[in-house]
């Protein structure tokens, strides 16, 4: 680091204290929290973009998917409705999954022609419906069962921390998935391409219903250890003894503390993954991805699989932002498909990692904190500021719409922030060297 | 000795930091046939490009019928009578072969159907394809759509890189014939050839280029009578 | 088994809905497709371009209905088309001057722009927003139904009804208006004669003489009726709510991906192919089954190869589809 980024660093650092000071505590680590998570995301997206020039679309779909993982380790187990139709559930899936396998094994291993088609078709059409047969009335039923709380099929009651690495997992597979397919293409249809499996991920997650409730929210996730509940402190000896020792109000410091837990685990998880990328990145590997970056063609004549060496960063990128999404539910407790929304969650991330830096680690950890502390701060702030701003104003028609639509200026300086920043900066507040 | 009709002198120049035009001149006479040839890499295509204003010289000058063009853009010199046929990539071959002749006449106002008829009786066989995409036509054919295109601009130059890349012999000579033609009319043909022996056989003027520079510099007959350059660059 | 109604329960729910959001489709896929021919990037600001149009058409709507001017039957936004492409064009012409045209000079490869015009997205998403707000907004104020469902059922005395909405026409009409002004335009004119060029080979054309900043402005301008056509035509037949736009970009893209990005006709074609798709495989047939077969054999569930939620999926697939088979669409040979 240099004494650029130390300033910035600095700079930043004081936008919390002041928002700590102003405004209230409470928010300023509330936001510092959802900033060291932004910080995570845009650092598996800078792994995509600054390592390997991918642009991917799909961001919100990785973070989904890491949600996911945390409603199926962590959820509770509900065995009735598992029992109704958890396995017929899973064979469904099963079979689907043995459907494209044999779809892909046909189309690679036979020979090119009338038969392969009709083969391929077959399998696929004949599994769909075998998978559909298998699987609609599973779901039938685990959906049935008590609908009002549950009409999931449930987890495995696991702590939530084991969700951190399954969303990154579950991210993997995706991205594996989708990388196989759209890489090796124009790079625009892998930006397509990524659009198109986020919006089925979020649509799966909102309509299937046995997996996650659906938009009825599945709430009641547990935290990961070793965060501790407000209330369960509230309710320590020890913890009032001290409470009173120092003269502090049990319940500010019991919340705080909660989030200082949070803040110093996600710090942790964001130390030693910049720890492994900045190793990475000044390894052999670091330099050959960057080699191709910079010239593709050139590094593929040099005999470098090319292809495969963005499959296998696309998949890591994509991980580490499904784990920063199951941290991310871990930590709220529930899922709320609704606040998966591709604006939020990918293109926000891409202009932290654009503003930050492309390339830089430390720029992404840098724009996740700041843009992540602007977007946030307006949630808190702009009411106060708009209310400022119209104070003068006659009551009317006009004042209240402003007022009411004071929350999407933040769309519109964060689009100009990142215009002006690909304009006079392209390569953003930390370049890269 | 007052200028021919176009020259590019003394030209010094490159893509990048590096020159690789040295002092290079090439000049055609209104109504003649220059040619320029040379090894791979000595430059050819690049001095062609240069009179054409297709890269930043760093010294000398070009001149069109005794006015300075050196500082004029490519598309300005369309404008002024110069038409160019690069070596690949010159037709619009998803567009009808008529379609491609009447964009080479994009600048023009006044009425191209003359012109047209004219381009249609220099190569016949584009007449009865006028209709088709130009992408569907052989080597040969697309060659001819790439001429015809310049000439519906009436240039007074006519530069063409390596017309006769990838196609036939026969057909190579056929084209050199219509070149010829064209000649004939009047206007000026400045090419780059690789099939050297025959290019000369037609050429007023050669120039042979090594390095960036001129090696030898005469007329085409005299150029094929030397016996130093037939030995190093005709193969004997 | 009653094949007639069969057949008008068919065209009631699949055909007639899927030949309005294949028209829209279609529009939209256009000036996607000509974006990408013209200025090589694929343009995903373009679901809020067609959401600023159609803004520009409901306030303008709104002026007109206060000012008492109607063209009843026809929907007032039809009035409102011409003025709202015009100051849709000139935000798109702005836009180009003060971001896209800086990038242009640079040669900056299309990941580039295309990251650019997620910038631009947000600008215009956020103006959009701000001006009219995120709530839902229904303008279409027209006659409701060329036929309606009852009347059909009273002049063929069948059980099944036939009902085309008045959005449906006026979709229909406007759209194959819209495509067939366009396709002249290209093929036809001088000016689009040398869009088709530069699209083609841009070197070439600047050989040609043809003018890269007028090819480029035009291109803006058409585009900009292109978006306001197709985003007023999606918003009369259903409605307006600017984050549904944005989520019609992959639709669009498959659209026009389908057909081969650059290929106007391959972005009609692909309109029409994934409309078509969607519905056919998020309509549950069970209707129209049940009067084909036996009695016996009519069927308990809905029939439904995949639920409505998932049309996007539907989308998607036809895009990996083509992008794994042939990747530079149906309509582009050997390209």
């Amino acid at each position: 680091m240099n004494t650029r980024a130390i300033y910035l660093f600095a700079g930043v650092g004081i936008l919390y204290v002041l928002t700590g000071v102003l405004l209230s505590w409470n928010v300023s680590l509330n936001i510092l929290i959802l900033g060291l998570l932004s910080a995570i995301m845009a650092l598996g997206v800078n792994m995509q973009w600054g390592y390997a020039g991918l642009f991917s679309t799909g961001i919100v779909g990785s973070i989904a998917l890491g949600g996911l993982a945390v409603v199926f380790v962590s959820g509770n187990p509900v065995p009735e409705a598992f029992a109704a139709g958890g396995w017929q559930a899973i064979s469904g899936l099963a079979v689907a999954v043995a459907g494209i396998a044999a779809a892909v094994a046909a189309w690679t291993y036979m020979p090119a022609g009338r038969a392969r088609n009709l083969a391929v078709a077959v399998i696929l059409i004949g599994g769909f419906f075998l998978y559909r047969g298998i699987f609609d009335p599973a779901v039938e039923r685990i959906e049935a069962f008590d609908p009002a709380t549950h009409g999931n099929v449930g987890g495995f009651g696991l702590n939530s921390i084991w969700a951190w690495p399954v969303g990154g997992v579950f991210a993997a597979v995706a991205a594996w998935a989708i990388g196989k397919i759209a890489l090796g293409l124009r790079e625009d249809y892998l930006a397509i391409a990524t659009l198109g499996i986020a919006e089925i991920v979020i649509t799966a997650i909102k309509s299937e219903d046995w997996m996650s409730r659906g938009v009825k929210n599945l709430v009641g996730l547990p935290r990961p250890w070793p965060v501790p509940y407000e209330v369960d402190m509230q309710a320590d000896p020890g913890f009032l003894a001290f409470c009173a020792n120092w003269g502090l109000n049990p319940t500010t410091t019991s919340t705080l503390a909660v989030k200082g837990i949070y803040i110093v685990m996600f710090a942790i998880v964001l130390s030693l993954l910049i720890w492994l990328l900045q190793r990475a990145l000044n390894s052999p590997w670091g330099r050959m991805m960057r080699a191709i970056r910079d010239n593709e063609v050139s590094a593929a004549a040099m005999g470098k699989d090319v292809k495969r060496q963005h499959l296998i960063i696309f998949i890591l990128g994509s991980a580490v932002v499904g784990m920063s999404g199951a941290m991310y539910v871990s930590m709220l407790g529930q899922l709320v498909p609704g606040e998966y929304t591709p604006l939020r969650f990918t293109f926000l991330i891409w202009i932290m990692v654009i503003v930050g830096g492309s390339g830089n680690n430390w720029g992404s950890v840098l724009g996740g904190l700041l843009v992540g502390w602007l977007w946030l701060i307006v949630d808190n702030a702009g009411p106060l500021i708009m209310g400022a701003v119209t104070a003068g104003m006659a009551d009317g028609a006009l004042k209240s719409h402003l007022v009411d639509v004071a929350p999407q200026l933040r769309l519109l300086t964060l689009g100009v922030a990142l215009l002006l920043v690909l304009r006079f900066s392209p390569r953003g507040l930390l370049p890269e060297k | 000795m007052s200028d021919p009709f176009l020259i590019g002198a003394a030209m010094t120049g490159g893509y990048g930091a590096t020159d690789i035009l040295h002092d290079c001149t090439i000049a055609v006479e209104k109504g003649q046939i220059a040619v320029i040839v040379g090894p791979n890499g000595a430059g050819k295509s690049t001095a062609m490009k240069a009179v054409f204003g297709m890269l930043n010289l760093r010294g000398g000058s070009v001149r069109l019928n005794g006015e300075d063009i050196t500082k004029l853009s490519p598309q300005d010199r369309v404008a002024r009578g110069m038409a160019f046929v690069p070596q690949t990539h010159n037709i619009f071959t998803s567009m009808t072969v008529e379609e491609n002749l009447e964009m080479g006449a994009f600048l023009r106002r006044d009425d191209i159907k003359a012109t047209l008829e004219q381009v249609y009786h220099l190569f016949p066989i584009l007449k009865t394809k006028r209709h088709q995409p130009a992408g569907e036509l052989s080597g040969g054919q697309r060659q001819q759509v790439a001429v015809g295109r310049a000439l519906m601009t009436q240039p007074q130059v006519l530069m063409l890189d390596e017309p006769t890349a990838g196609v036939s012999p026969i057909v190579m000579d056929e084209l050199f014939d219509r070149i010829i033609e064209v000649a004939r009319s009047g206007i000026s043909i400045l090419m780059v050839e690789q099939n050297a022996r025959q290019a000369l056989n037609i050429a007023d003027k050669g120039y042979v280029l090594v390095q960036g520079a001129n090696r030898y510099t005469d007329t085409g007959a005299a150029l094929l009578a030397d016996p130093d350059v037939r030995r190093s660059f005709l193969g004997g | 088994m009653d094949l007639l109604n069969a057949l008008v329960a068919f065209l009631n729910f699949v055909v007639i809905p899927a030949a309005s959001y294949g028209a829209q489709l279609a529009v939209g896929a256009l000036g996607v497709t000509l974006i990408f021919g013209i200025l090589r990037f694929s343009n995903f600001a373009w679901g809020d371009t067609m959401a600023f149009g159609t803004m520009a058409v409901i306030l303008l709507t709104w002026l007109f209905q206060s000012l008492g001017i109607s063209i009843a039957p026809l929907p007032t936004a039809l009035l409102a088309l011409p003025f709202a492409i015009l100051i849709t064009s000139a935000l798109l012409l702005g836009t180009d001057r003060v971001v896209y045209r800086f990038y242009r000079k640079q040669k900056a490869k299309p990941i580039i722009l295309v990251i650019v015009s997620a910038g631009v997205m947000f600008v215009m998403n956020g103006l959009v927003r701000i001006i009219i707000g995120t709530q839902e907004q229904n303008f279409a104020d027209g006659g409701r139904f060329l036929i309606s469902a009852g009347d059909f059922k009273a002049w063929t005395g069948l059980a099944e009804g036939l009902a085309i909405k008045g959005t449906t026409a006026v979709t229909l009409v406007t759209a194959l208006l819209t495509m067939a002004a366009l396709f002249w335009f290209l093929q036809k004119t001088r000016t689009g004669k040398s869009m088709r060029a530069f699209s083609d080979n841009e070197d070439l054309a600047l050989l040609s003489g043809i003018n890269p900043d007028r090819v480029v402005q035009v291109t803006w301008v058409i585009a900009a009726a292109l978006a306001v056509i197709a985003g007023t035509l999606y918003g009369l037949d259903k409605s307006f709510r600017p984050f549904i736009y944005f989520s019609l970009l992959l639709p669009i893209f498959a659209a026009a991906v389908v057909g081969g990005l650059g290929s106007p006709m391959g972005a009609v074609a692909g309109g029409f192919v994934v409309a078509f798709s969607e519905i056919i495989v998020t309509y549950a047939w069970k209707k129209v089954i049940t009067y084909v077969v036996p009695q016996s054999w009519a069927p308990d569930s809905l029939m439904q190869l995949l639920s409505t939620d998932y049309k996007f999926a539907v989308s998607f697939s036809i895009l990996i589809i083509v992008l794994l088979f042939m990747p530079n669409g149906l309509f582009n040979k050997g390209k």
